[in-house]
């Protein structure tokens, strides 16, 4: 019997999945190009996408496909490294896309400077999501370390979003210390033993704040608070934003290992530059992130941003430097979970 | 000599059913492709750290943590759903009551879910504010989040395995045995612990060794309901995937070596109890 129900559901599997075959099939007779990006990108390009094929298809003619795949930020870099064929990548982090260019030479070392802005055509920041009406008074990062206070944060280790939120705190208990490193690290250190759990994705992290209602405080991408509201109601949450936090600079580079295989460069360089124009900045601001420039976007779009300070990267030295330093084996985060402290 | 002619004899089993060598190259070519090559390349790539490193990075303090957590709560999950799942298989073989066919069916259904989903639901209930996890939180127990909630995970995608390698063995057993021990004078704790149990005990074994061995690898349902902290509640599997994240696939391979060699190495113990429960008591060779 149990036998039977198997050659069932594999009979089933083997038709959808003929099915699916087939659809690629008729999808491969234009061009395809695929954007291999990270998890709260998807409301965004699936816009995006619609409105450059459209623009593409106006100007020279051709159909095009684009495939967007999402995921965590280091997972998707892997995922290149070992061989997915991604015309472009719009990752969470600039030592991501370092990390494709040394494994595989497929982009150029010096890719963040072949587009405007370091190769990043918006922007986001690091703000908190509190309970409606902030029942437990979180103005700024100092409130965090109080001792009713519980934060929710994934992991920096899997999440590119989570090390953003790791860098604002460590940014602002600088600020507040005069520059002091090791008060910092104290900071960061209490803060994390507020953190009762570590999901492996932004995503996973907004859904142990939302629906399962542990914490008092996310931190949070500005977008992805944004679109919490929007999907949840303005009823159950507040936005907070601190007084200190960091620029997120989610960067996006052309791979030219592949294109250059696949004969797409073109359509693949008019989609990155199309970021950069002045509708592609309309949608990207419409989807909560900050634009490069901000006069292309909807006044009332960029009018819900708050005033904030913010540090950037290179405050830190560059990923090139923050990287090894925070969030490499034995680093500063792992310091920070050592047993006994 | 007669090394040869055991040999000849060993490769040379008389059947019905003729195709033998056609069979077992077909075996041999799959088994190689799908399961040989991958853990022969995975071994491959950790014996490139070389001894001194490779050992060092398994005795890493986290690293001792995280092998810890996974084996100790699949041990655990495994024990639990050894003795659930022979009271369920029990209950299933020997009785019958509406809805048994439906009952039957349930059991199979942490085979058929995706695991991410199952961590998800078993997540939501066990969350402090879920049904279960409201219920519990009062009274100072917490489930997801904790190792509790990891052993929760594994004993469902677990269950399974016990129950459906137990059942058939249970059918095989005659009512008339016992019957027998009844009529001979045993009581009930006697005939159950004398008579049945050991005959079942090779077949629970499997059971056990699949579940546990299931639940060691188990990453999509866990990551929901462990809490990932470090120290704490940070599985093997997702060290793995950390050490991904950072590029560090020599760490990574090593682990996962690790955790290669352990399981094999219990499952064979597994085995060898297995082939001398069935030696000991006569059951299903």
């Amino acid at each position: 019997m149990s036998s039977n129900r198997f050659a069932g559901f594999l009979k089933l599997a083997l038709v959808i999945g003929s099915m699916q075959l087939g659809a690629a099939g008729l999808a491969q007779a234009d061009i395809t190009i695929l954007n291999v990006s990270y998890d709260p990108t998807r409301e965004l390009y699936k816009d995006f996408n619609a409105a450059f094929a459209e623009k593409w298809e106006a100007d020279t003619g051709e159909a095009v496909t684009i495939q967007t795949s999402h995921g965590g930020s280091g997972k998707q870099a892997r995922s290149v490294i070992d061989g997915l064929q991604a015309d472009v990548v719009t990752l969470a982090l600039e030592a991501d896309i370092d990390a494709i260019a040394a494994a595989t030479g497929k982009i150029p070392a010096d890719w963040k400077t072949r587009l405007d802005n370091n190769s990043a055509p918006y922007t986001s920041t690091i703000v908190f999501l509190v309970r409606k009406g902030n029942p437990k008074g979180i103005n700024d990062w100092g409130d965090l370390i109080r001792d009713d206070v519980q934060v929710i944060t994934p992991n920096p280790k899997t999440s590119g979003g989570a090390r953003w939120n790791f860098l604002a705190a460590w940014a602002w208990a600088r600020a507040a210390n005069n520059g002091d490193e090791s008060k910092a690290q104290e900071y960061v250190a209490e803060l994390f033993k507020h953190v009762p759990v570590l999901d492996t994705g932004a995503r996973g992290a907004t859904t142990t704040f939302v629906q399962r209602g542990l914490g008092d405080v996310l931190l949070a991408w500005e977008n992805e608070a944004y679109l919490s509201l929007e999907e949840l109601g303005p009823d159950n949450f507040d936005i907070v934003t601190p007084s200190i936090s960091i620029k997120a600079e989610p960067p996006v580079a052309l791979v030219d290992g592949n294109v250059d295989g696949k004969g797409t460069r073109k359509v693949a360089e008019a989609y990155l530059n199309y970021l950069y124009s002045d509708a592609g900045q309309k949608i990207v601001a419409k989807h909560y992130y900050r634009p490069y420039k901000p006069e292309a976007a909807d006044p009332e779009d960029i009018a819900r941003f708050a005033e904030v300070k913010l540090v950037t990267i290179d405050d830190f030295g560059g990923w090139k430097q923050a990287q090894p330093k925070f969030f490499a084996d034995g680093g500063v985060f792992d310091q920070i979970y050592k047993p006994g402290r | 000599m007669a090394s040869r002619t055991r040999m000849r004899w060993r490769f040379r089993q008389p059947s019905v059913i003729p195709g033998f060598g056609l069979a077992l190259g077909v075996t041999l070519t799959w088994l190689t492709l799908i399961v040989l090559i991958p853990i022969a390349g995975l071994l491959w790539r950790s014996s490139g750290l070389g001894w001194s490193k490779f050992i060092a990075l398994t005795l890493d303090e986290r690293t001792v943590n995280a092998l810890t957590i996974s084996f100790g709560t699949a041990f655990i999950a495994a024990i639990v759903n050894l003795v659930f799942g022979v009271v369920l298989a029990w209950v299933l073989v020997r009785y019958r009551f509406p809805g048994k066919r439906v009952i039957d069916a349930m059991v199979d259904l942490p085979f058929a879910l995706p695991t991410a989903v199952a961590g998800i639901a078993l997540t939501t209930l066990y969350a402090p504010n879920g049904w279960i996890g409201a219920v519990l939180e009062p009274l100072g127990i917490k489930i997801a989040f904790t190792p509790a909630g990891i052993i929760v995970a594994l004993v469902f995608v677990g269950l399974p395995f016990v129950v459906r390698t137990v059942q058939p063995i249970m059918e095989e057993i005659d009512k008339e045995v016992e019957e027998a021990a009844a009529t001979l004078g045993a009581n009930r704790f006697q005939t159950i612990s004398r008579v049945l149990l050991p005959g079942l005990l090779p077949a629970g074994l499997t059971g056990f060794a699949l579940a546990f061995a299931r639940g060691v690898g188990e990453y999509g349902s866990v990551i929901f309901i462990a809490g990932n902290l470090p120290y704490v509640s940070e599985i093997a599997p997702l060290l793995i995937v950390i050490r991904l994240e950072e590029f560090n696939y020599p760490a990574a391979t090593a682990i996962a070596a690790v955790m290669l060699l352990l399981s094999f190495i219990m499952l064979l113990v597994i085995n060898m109890i297995q082939a001398w429960s069935r030696r000991r008591y006569g059951h299903g060779s």
